[in-house]
């Protein structure tokens, strides 16, 4: 009597594994993918190839002046030998330390909130918004301390797109949080202008918001007042910001179940102390992806001031390439600067991403 | 027990009227009114000593008076001669033309490259991926002035234009198409499409019908397209041909008759469309990918191929999700399109808030008169698509 021997399995066959499989029901699994996928590799090919090429193989990469660039490829040289300008704009050279003390500062707050542990997390980013900014200023504006004084008209480059967007968005959190809890108000009045200024805000461009806060407010304001050129457009920006962060915070608002709200008002707290205590940390927490995302369109519109004779990245970007000592290199210049915010819009929104799938804690039915 | 409900009736005594919460409430509007109501008194009063000062005299009568600046590009007919009341509209054409335009195109991009991000081939799904990713992460007037710049500022000069047969140039002045001279009888034409047109929604309505009535199917989309070009079609032969084209030609400095698109007008298109396509992929996608796989296997089971599963099961629910955020998308499209004053194309906010205010100063009334005119295009805009969406939202009980 024989034992039974289990004969070894077969391997499967060679067309459902491995890079054939993979090929064959991912690129060719019938004509008409055939067909896209060839189309799309040439398509690949034929872009991809060239701008390789001009990007890195025929670059210049090193030299002091536009004689380093011989026009086969890009001319990184420029975007090198113009990096001061894109980051500081008109700073003094001798004060680009205080934005560089601002730039690790700004890293420093950052890094811990990005993190999963990090101790003090909350405190930190109660001092990111609320001392952070102060220390910022003092240091950007000078005039104190021993500082010499610089004023805005010399701000300019990457350095003055973050000082917007960053005032852009702490200046319009409380104001938006204070709108929103107005839309939902008992009071019809409240409720009236809440909608109305979040809906004016809302349905205008933001470069006529931009427009009216450079050309308007003066006038709105007693004769002799005189606003500085970057203020008038961070209350622009605040105001047009304010409208959407409301927007985005009434739907954290609308997300908290009533009872929450019964439970606050049975345990006998007043309205403030209701959504200080109860209402606001549940929402504001779940909105926090959405401000990002706020945070994020911000950061691109920033670049809208430029039409308003403000100097950001973009800006300075614009005067570099016109320059007759660097002939040429527009493309450069403005690969360069899609390649920062792109840079920055790119890691905030997978930020953003990761953020909204660790607080989907199941709370959603 | 009377007793007891008499002595709780007892202990609850009104609250002082500073903390009776709908005096409370009076009191707070009340003074929000009044701070308005002073913010706007003392803006106005303000306003108007410092316009006072400088000369300009408020009111619209400046509407009336002559521009004397030229416009690049006017829809309606336009020269210095005419009134800073006509640059209002030539700017609102402009701008109107340009959104409705996006509009249309990136709309069918988006579609297009929303449906390729969930296509089963990885190398379409991974391009359009990248597409997005790259397209929505860069600022808009970043990539306007780029298109305008880097690009279109960079073709070649007339004489050596980039051209299409006898019929299509494109130089760093725009580009030139033939333009269309309608001949007489044209009308009947147009009168015929649009016969064509009452013709195809009554089939429509005569197919639902008798599907409901026999479940016999009628193929109304082809006959649709057959009534849509077979008449105005037929009238046009019978009519023997009344259009004609008229070709750009290259004069002694550039190209001269035809149809000539600005290259402000292009960047700005190119611009908008990509930026706002890329926005609308991913609601595509985040619409299709919302209708639950079982309601495809359901369409299966019933028997559906894969086009009916698309048009009559898959589409109509993500439609529900994606028609809100689409609406958005118009919206932002068509305020973006006042990034044009970057590039100088003569838009809304580049003629009218740009060269008219500048010249006259009449900075209240022109830049209200603008805000009016963005919040109207969003109100319709928005009153339009809420009641496509009224109509595909769901049913319920």
């Amino acid at each position: 009597m024989n034992d039974f021997q289990r004969s070894p399995d077969l391997p499967p066959p060679a067309s459902t594994v491995g890079v054939v499989s993979w090929l064959r029901t991912n690129l060719f699994s019938s004509p008409a993918n055939t067909i896209l996928t060839l189309v799309g590799f040439y398509l690949v090919y034929s872009l991809l190839v060239p701008a390789l090429d001009w990007a890195i193989f025929s670059a210049s990469w090193v030299g002091e002046n536009k004689d380093a660039c011989d026009h086969k490829g890009a001319c990184w040289v420029f975007i090198g030998q113009r990096l001061d300008f894109f980051i500081y704009g008109f700073y003094p050279k001798a004060e680009y330390w205080r934005i560089n003390v601002i730039f690790v500062l700004l890293a420093l707050l950052i890094i811990p909130q990005m993190m999963e542990n990090a101790p003090h997390k909350v405190l930190l980013a109660w001092f990111f918004l609320i001392g952070f900014p102060i220390i910022a200023g003092t240091l950007l504006l000078g005039g104190v301390f021993g500082l010499p004084a610089v004023t805005t008209d010399k701000w300019g480059g990457l350095s003055l797109t973050l000082v917007i967007a960053f005032v852009g968005i702490v200046a319009a959190l409380p104001i938006g949080i204070l709108l929103a809890l107005g839309r939902r108000s008992d009071m019809p009045v409240i409720r009236l202008l809440c909608v109305a200024f979040i809906e004016l805000w809302r349905g205008v461009p933001l470069i006529s918001v931009l427009f009216m806060a450079s050309v308007m407010l003066p006038l709105f304001m007693p004769e002799g007042t005189n606003f500085d050129k970057l203020l008038r457009a961070l209350i622009g920006i605040t105001m047009f910001q304010s409208a959407y962060m409301a927007e985005v915070i009434r739907g954290g608002l609308q997300a908290i179940p009533r009872g929450q709200y019964e439970a606050a008002a049975a345990l006998g707290l007043g309205y403030w102390k209701s959504m200080g205590l109860i209402i606001l940390p549940q929402a504001l927490k779940i909105v926090i992806p959405g401000i990002v995302n706020t945070f994020i369109a911000l950061f691109k519109d920033t670049t809208l001031v430029l039409i308003i004779g403000l100097f950001d990245v973009l800006a300075t970007v614009q005067a570099a390439i016109v320059d007759p000592d660097w002939p040429e290199v527009s493309t450069e210049g403005f690969i360069f600067t899609a390649f920062v915010f792109w840079v920055f819009c790119f890691t905030m929104s997978r930020y953003s991403i990761a953020l909204e799938r660790k607080l989907e804690t199941g709370h959603k039915r | 027990m009377s007793d007891l409900a008499e002595k709780a009736d007892a202990a609850i005594t009104k609250p002082p009227p500073w903390n009776d919460p709908f005096i409370r409430s009076i009191f707070f509007q009340i003074v929000a009114i009044g701070l308005l109501g002073y913010f706007f008194y003392s803006a106005f009063e303000n306003t108007l000593s410092n316009m006072s000062k400088s000369g300009i005299s408020t009111g619209f009568a400046f509407l009336g008076r002559e521009a004397g600046f030229g416009i690049l590009m006017s829809l309606i007919e336009y020269d210095e001669t005419h009134t800073y009341g006509r640059t209002f509209f030539v700017g609102l054409l402009n701008t109107a033309i340009v959104a409705f335009c996006g509009i249309i195109l990136a709309t069918i991009l988006g579609f297009i490259i929303g449906i390729a991000r969930l296509s089963n081939n990885w190398l379409i799904s991974k391009l359009a991926g990248v597409y997005i990713e790259i397209v929505r992460n860069v600022p808009l007037l970043l990539q306007i002035i780029f298109w305008s710049v880097a690009v279109l500022q960079a073709l070649p000069g007339p004489r050596n234009s980039m051209q299409l047969g006898e019929s299509f140039f494109l130089n760093n002045r725009g580009l030139f198409l033939p333009e269309p001279i309608y001949g007489d009888g044209f009308g009947i034409v147009v009168i015929a499409f649009f016969i064509a047109v009452a013709g195809t929604i009554f089939l429509k309505r005569w197919a639902k019908q008798r599907q409901e009535q026999s479940g016999d199917q009628f193929p109304v989309f082809y006959a649709s397209i057959g009534m849509l070009i077979g008449l105005p079609g037929l009238v046009f032969l019978i009519l023997g041909m009344p259009l004609s084209w008229e070709y750009a030609k290259l004069g002694r400095f550039s190209l001269t008759g035809g149809t000539n698109i600005i290259p402000e007008f292009m960047a700005l298109l190119l611009a908008l469309t990509m930026y706002t396509a890329a926005f609308i992929a991913e609601i595509v996608r985040s619409g299709i990918q919302a209708v639950t796989h079982g309601q495809t296997e359901a369409a299966r089971a019933l028997g559906l191929r894969n086009g009916p599963t698309l048009r009559l099961v898959v589409i109509p629910q993500a439609m529900r999700v994606i028609i809100p955020p689409l609406t958005s998308q118009y919206l932002n499209l068509t305020k973006n399109s006042s990034l044009a004053t970057a590039i100088g194309y003569p838009d809304l906010v580049s003629v009218f808030a740009g060269t008219t205010l500048n010249q006259t100063g009449q900075a209240l009334e022109i830049i209200a008169m603008t805000m009016a005119v963005y919040l109207t295009f969003s109100l319709t805009i928005s009153a339009i698509m809420n009641w496509y969406n009224k109509r595909v939202a769901l049913v319920e009980r």
